[in-house]
């Protein structure tokens, strides 16, 4: 059970169709490894939340099954959810609870027994050592939501699902979180967390995979996608539109369009050089003038559309 | 490490937490009972009491004791059990309970026990204050006891059921307000008319503690 080479969790032909009709996950197959940082990427809608509710006891799935850490979710659910932890999306507290007792419940909620020196660490780790005695809806929202990250890790998990831990989180605090799940997994806590900012699955996680409309498209390791999502474009409005694109700038990967009057760079955001400088250069040296300029970062959407695409021509 | 069959640290932790809830809301849960009795006995009492005869050899003030503590037993069991779970559904916290290693029959032992517990404490109050005003007299404790929490507890479990049931709290309120508010008042009528013929044939009225 404990064998690392095995998935923490294992998904399999996992469906969900709810009751107005609406079918949320179409047949989902993904193994989470031990210990790493799996990051769930999609539009609102994909199916990520769903997801995350079906392995963590809050949705019934239609069909298919879930396997954490040896035990299935639905015949040996005490043992599969007392290995999970959740911090949902929507900061959901009792308002008028200190936070010490709010996280002392969680654990028992768990069927831990209580542990003053395991919530002390907890609370210290997330600075909230200070707040203990402060009643929920004193703290402010980033307080509040390290209060619910204490509560998803009170009963020691060894499985924790972060949805979208940084919607609506400041920079600074943003920060704070990424390290607090490196940090985690550094202490052997495998992190599953949902998010449509790429650059924080970029900054944190191992593996990606992109859920959109209810199927998990793509899963792959992040440095792999990466290369796909770097490509950016710059778009020149030109004062003269050109019958073609002249030799001279035959270095560069450019192409005309709207019947010659714009002209299209695409390149490599990631790479050190740009060659924008240069490519402006050079059109100054023809005498090509423009008008206006833009520069555009293929975004995840344009990944989804792609990849959807693709996966429909094939 | 394998759970246990049974999570009771995690009823014992609902418990507490809604033990706390009502520490917390002791003025309301408690003042609001004692004083609702108190002028239950100064306008029924006072008033109308003492142009009564007595009930089967019982003073009238001490007849109506167990129906005002029967009266506040159902609405309080009704309202605590449906506000205990309609709460965490309200605010969204629910998602813990649903995410714990809980079945349902122990989230139900947690909440139902907590809100008979409650009302239990709320019914012994007003007995106590009760007492204050009249001679109460009670023949059989035990037995008193057993029926209270008996009826606490069916009232509880159908109280969860109305704020599983209950959309918002609009609906929370309205099982209460329309039919249990309205149905001990039609019992109480229905015990007077069978009492006043021969108030000798049937001195015992809902509970076992005046007569």
């Amino acid at each position: 059970m404990s064998d690392s080479s095995e998935p923490i969790i294992s998904i399999s032909g996992l469906t969900k169709a709810y009751a107005s009709g609406l079918q949320a996950l179409k047949g989902v197959d993904l193994e989470i490894r031990r210990g790493e940082i799996f990051a769930l990427l999609g539009p609102n809608g994909a199916g990520k939340t769903t997801l995350i509710s079906i392995v963590c006891g809050l949705v019934n799935p239609t069909s298919g099954t879930v396997v954490a850490d040896g035990h299935d979710i639905i015949r040996d659910y005490r043992n599969a959810r007392s290995k999970i932890g959740l911090v949902p999306q929507e900061l959901h507290t009792d308002q008028f609870e200190p936070v010490w007792a709010t996280v002392s419940f969680s654990r028992g909620l768990f069927g831990c027994p209580p542990d003053p020196g395991y919530i002390e660490k907890l609370l210290r780790e997330l600075s909230l050592w200070d707040k203990r005695n402060a009643i929920m809806k004193e703290l402010s929202g980033g307080m509040k939501r390290r209060v619910m990250i204490a509560k998803a890790l009170s009963h020691q998990p060894k499985i924790l699902f972060l949805d979208e831990p940084t919607a609506g989180v400041d920079v600074e605090l943003r920060r704070d979180m990424w390290q607090l799940v490196h940090r985690l997994r550094t202490s052997g806590v495998t992190i599953i967390l949902t998010t449509h900012y790429i650059e924080e699955a970029e900054e944190m996680a191992d593996r990606v995979g992109v859920i959109s409309k209810g199927e998990l498209i793509l899963v792959e390791r992040k440095s792999e996608l990466m290369k796909k999502l770097g490509k950016k474009k710059l778009t020149l409005n030109l004062a003269e539109p050109m019958a073609q694109v002249p030799s001279e700038l035959s270095d560069w990967d450019v192409k005309l369009n709207a019947d010659g009057s714009e002209l299209e760079y695409v390149f490599d955001g990631r790479a050190e050089r740009s060659g924008i400088p240069s490519l402006l250069r050079r059109m100054s040296d023809l005498g090509i003038g423009f008008k206006d300029l833009n520069t555009h970062q293929s975004s995840l959407e344009d990944i989804f559309v792609n990849l959807v695409t693709e996966r429909k021509a094939s | 490490m394998s759970a246990a069959a049974f999570n009771a640290r995690g009823v014992w932790a609902i418990y507490k937490f809604e033990m706390h809830r009502f520490r917390r809301t002791l003025w309301t849960g408690l003042a609001v009972p004692v004083i609702t009795t108190s002028l239950y006995f100064v306008v029924f009492g006072s008033a109308i009491g003492s142009r009564m005869t007595e009930i089967g050899g019982v003073p009238y003030g001490s007849f109506i004791v167990p129906g005002l503590m029967m009266l506040s037993l159902f609405t309080e069991s009704i309202f605590n059990a449906s506000f205990g779970i309609h709460m965490p559904r309200f605010t969204g916290t629910i998602y813990e309970l649903l995410s714990a290693p809980l079945s349902a029959f122990e989230t139900v032992l947690g909440y139902v026990g907590a809100a008979a517990t409650k009302s239990m404490i709320v019914a012994l109050v007003i007995l106590a204050t009760a007492n204050l005003f009249v001679d109460v007299h009670i023949e059989h404790p035990v037995a008193m006891l057993a029926y209270l929490l008996l009826v606490a507890t069916t009232f509880c479990l159908f109280g969860f059921i109305v704020g599983i049931w209950a959309k918002g709290f609009e609906q929370l309120q309205v099982i209460p307000l329309l039919i249990v508010t309205p149905s001990p008042s039609s019992a109480a009528h229905s015990t007077r008319s069978r009492c006043s013929p021969n108030p000798g044939a049937r001195s015992r009225s809902s509970i076992p503690s005046s007569t």
